[in-house]
């Protein structure tokens, strides 16, 4: 019996040290990261990625992440995101604006962990949502846009019909009117976030077209290499693409999150996490204007005249009175600028885009 | 009409990739195995590909390796299905998943890399002739092995003793191996073949069309030449139409986008689709009537009674 009561302590020994080296471990916060794309695909999912370096290197020895690439927007996320929070991680973010519902579904599931959702508007009491004002740099694009194009026309190739899409786009147009009022902008829809090879031929498509300055709301840098291999100007997405067009990129809307990701980090660590909106722009450092390049210099000072301007605050880019495609005022929620919600919400084109918003 | 030779131009590099994966594919099922590693097998010819030009300086040397990789690719589904006898759809699925991750590990140290792409063919006066000059005699040495490919196939399948063997394994393997050919040997060389060809469409990807590698850079377009096998009812002249078909019509709805056609884009885009399932069910209603193209043992497992 004796050599039993050994044997029993010692195994309770060893599961009470293996739950104390446990729980010394989860003392790192664990954090986790949905993203769509692969990391490598030089844009969007790919600088949600230098965010959570940064946030890792800042918070060194306090946090523990890790990441899931490649993941499908839609029901099949729910999974992903459930397979982090189950693996006790406490703090998840979602990087894509498809990911909405699943966050909210997981979230409700497990009340104890925290979620962050990119670029959507559902909270909930451990949702909090974060986006960055990436339309503050279409609007100095169109600008630039307006100025460099001979033939008049901007080439715009765009993934979904959501808010955010559709708000840049307006954006874009505004900035570019407010230089060249007969701007026309061609649109077109490749129905995908990443398929490098339909993104190139949307490119040439644009081009043959006569369109000579190209935009994308798309993520690889596909685009960015016709636009050089053709001698035209382009404008990178996400993440600054020079490397593809050193000859064609004008400027690029580039987004940092790593200073958000590790005040968040940071907010858990503190236990004073808690829900809410986070849209920061030009003046707080989320949305970065790549340098501006192979441009005239008036151009380039008017870019970053425009620049500081929104950055002060001054310039508003949805600064009404704002006329829609068909002509009619748009109501005006926010004083003298359309406000959040309708900019977060947006489902209708400006006046001067020639195009039908896909399922509307 | 600059405009024609321009939406052409487009046209052919959009489809030279799904002819060169549908036409080894095309060998692949007419031997009665069918390999739904398609994707798998492609993104791997691509990421190698594009490794080895970049390290090789050298397009050729490249496509070499892409096609090696795809059929080491094909190899690991021949052990399974041929060696053991695995289900093939579980195979093939199995692969595609397997090339997905190896080829974003492969590819990782090269994204962000710049290669110089394939040249295209230039002869003085042929391809300045208006029209018809850049698309005849002005494109890369893919698009031109692409169409001997299939001619080859075709001249193979139909014209040849070897070929007649390969079908008659496909549609009854049993009768074939009673008359003593072969069947799991033309079978392992059938499906190394496909794997070869996947390899070069995948290729084709980094070293021409995007010039540059990016993980899941095929987005797609294996399945697109599995669906383009079917619809072209497993005949090599119906495949060279089909691919370029297929090719328009993504070509096409761009183009009728940015001009404002107002065509929803999204029906458009599944209009590839939709045409193999109507081909699927003309398939099937004409059977009886005028014999299908489709072999026989397709998909079927088979062992040797020794």
């Amino acid at each position: 019996m004796k050599k039993w009561n050994i044997i029993a302590m010692a195994a309770v020994l060893a599961i009470a040290m293996a739950t104390f080296g446990a729980s010394y471990a989860a003392e790192k916060l664990k954090i986790g990261f949905i993203y769509t794309g692969p990391i490598g695909d030089l844009g969007w999912s790919y600088q949600h990625d230098v965010g959570r370096k940064a946030m890792e290197k800042a918070l060194a020895g306090k946090v523990e992440t890790t990441y899931l690439e490649n993941v499908p927007e839609g029901p099949d996320a729910e999974r992903s995101i459930e397979q982090l929070a189950r693996t006790g991680h406490k703090l998840i973010f979602t990087t894509s604006f498809g990911f909405m519902d699943p966050t909210l579904k997981v979230a409700n599931k497990y009340p104890n962990v925290f979620f962050e959702h990119a670029t959507g508007f559902k909270r909930a009491k451990n949702v909090a949502t974060y986006a960055a004002r990436f339309y503050e740099g279409r609007y100095i694009q169109g600008q630039i846009a307006a100025k460099i194009s001979k033939t008049g026309v901007i080439g715009y190739i765009v993934s979904f019909p959501i808010p955010e899409v559709i708000s840049n786009i307006n954006a874009t147009m505004l900035g570019a009117q407010s230089v060249n009022p007969n701007m026309k902008v061609k649109i077109i829809w490749v129905n995908s976030w990443f398929d490098p090879g339909k993104e190139a031929d949307a490119a040439k498509a644009l081009i043959d077209q006569g369109v000579d300055v190209l935009t994308q709301h798309t993520d690889s840098p596909a685009a960015m290499q016709i636009a050089e291999q053709r001698g035209i100007h382009a404008f990178g997405q996400s993440s600054n693409m020079i490397k593809f067009g050193p000859q064609a990129q004008l400027t690029a809307d580039t987004d940092y999150w790593g200073d958000y990701y590790t005040k968040r980090a940071q907010a858990v660590l503190d236990g004073k996490w808690a829900s809410g909106d986070t849209w920061g722009g030009l003046d707080s450092g989320m949305v970065v204007m790549a340098p501006y390049t192979n441009m005239p210099d008036d151009v380039k000072k008017m870019a970053m005249d425009t620049q500081a301007a929104i950055t002060s605050g001054a310039l508003k880019p949805f600064k009404c009175p704002i006329t829609d495609q068909d002509g009619k005022t748009v109501e005006c929620k926010g004083g003298d600028q359309l406000d959040p919600g309708q900019i977060l919400s947006m489902n209708f084109y400006v006046k001067g885009v020639d195009d039908k918003i896909p399922g509307k | 009409m600059q405009m024609f030779e321009a939406i052409m131009l487009s046209v052919i590099a959009a489809s030279t990739p799904l002819l060169l994966a549908a036409a080894g594919e095309l060998v692949t099922e007419r031997s009665g195995v069918l390999n739904l590693g398609l994707e798998g097998m492609m993104i791997m010819g691509a990421a190698c590909a594009f490794a080895g030009t970049d390290l090789s300086g050298s397009v050729v040397v490249g496509a070499l390796c892409g096609v090696f990789a795809g059929v080491a690719m094909s190899a690991i589904f021949a052990i399974f299905t041929l060696g053991l006898a695995v289900n093939q759809v579980a195979s093939g699925l199995a692969l595609t998943i397997l090339g997905t991750g190896l080829s974003g590990l492969i590819g990782a140290g090269f994204v962000g890399q710049r290669i110089t792409p394939a040249p295209q063919l230039h002869l003085p006066g042929l391809t300045d002739l208006p029209l018809v000059g850049h698309i005849l005699f002005g494109q890369d040495a893919f698009v031109y092995l692409s169409v001997a490919l299939v001619i080859g196939i075709w001249l193979f399948l139909y014209r040849s003793r070897t070929g007649l063997v390969l079908r008659a394994v496909g549609d009854n393997h049993t009768s074939a191996h009673a008359l003593g050919y072969p069947v799991l040997k033309i079978r392992a060389l059938a499906v190394l073949f496909g794997g070869g060809c996947a390899g070069l469409a995948g290729a084709f990807l980094p070293l021409a069309y995007t010039p540059f590698f990016i993980p899941g850079m095929t987005a797609g377009r294996g399945w697109i030449a599995l669906a383009l096998v079917v619809f072209a009812s497993w005949r090599p002249g119906r495949l060279v139409a089909g691919a370029y078909l297929f090719g328009a019509v993504s070509i096409l709805q761009l183009h009728a986008q940015a001009l404002g056609l107002g065509i929803p884009s999204q029906l458009m885009s599944s209009l590839p689709y939709l045409a193999t399932v109507i081909v699927l069910v003309l398939i099937s209603r004409t059977r009886g009537i005028s014999g299908s193209a489709a072999p026989a043992s397709l998909g079927v497992v088979f062992v040797p009674d020794r």
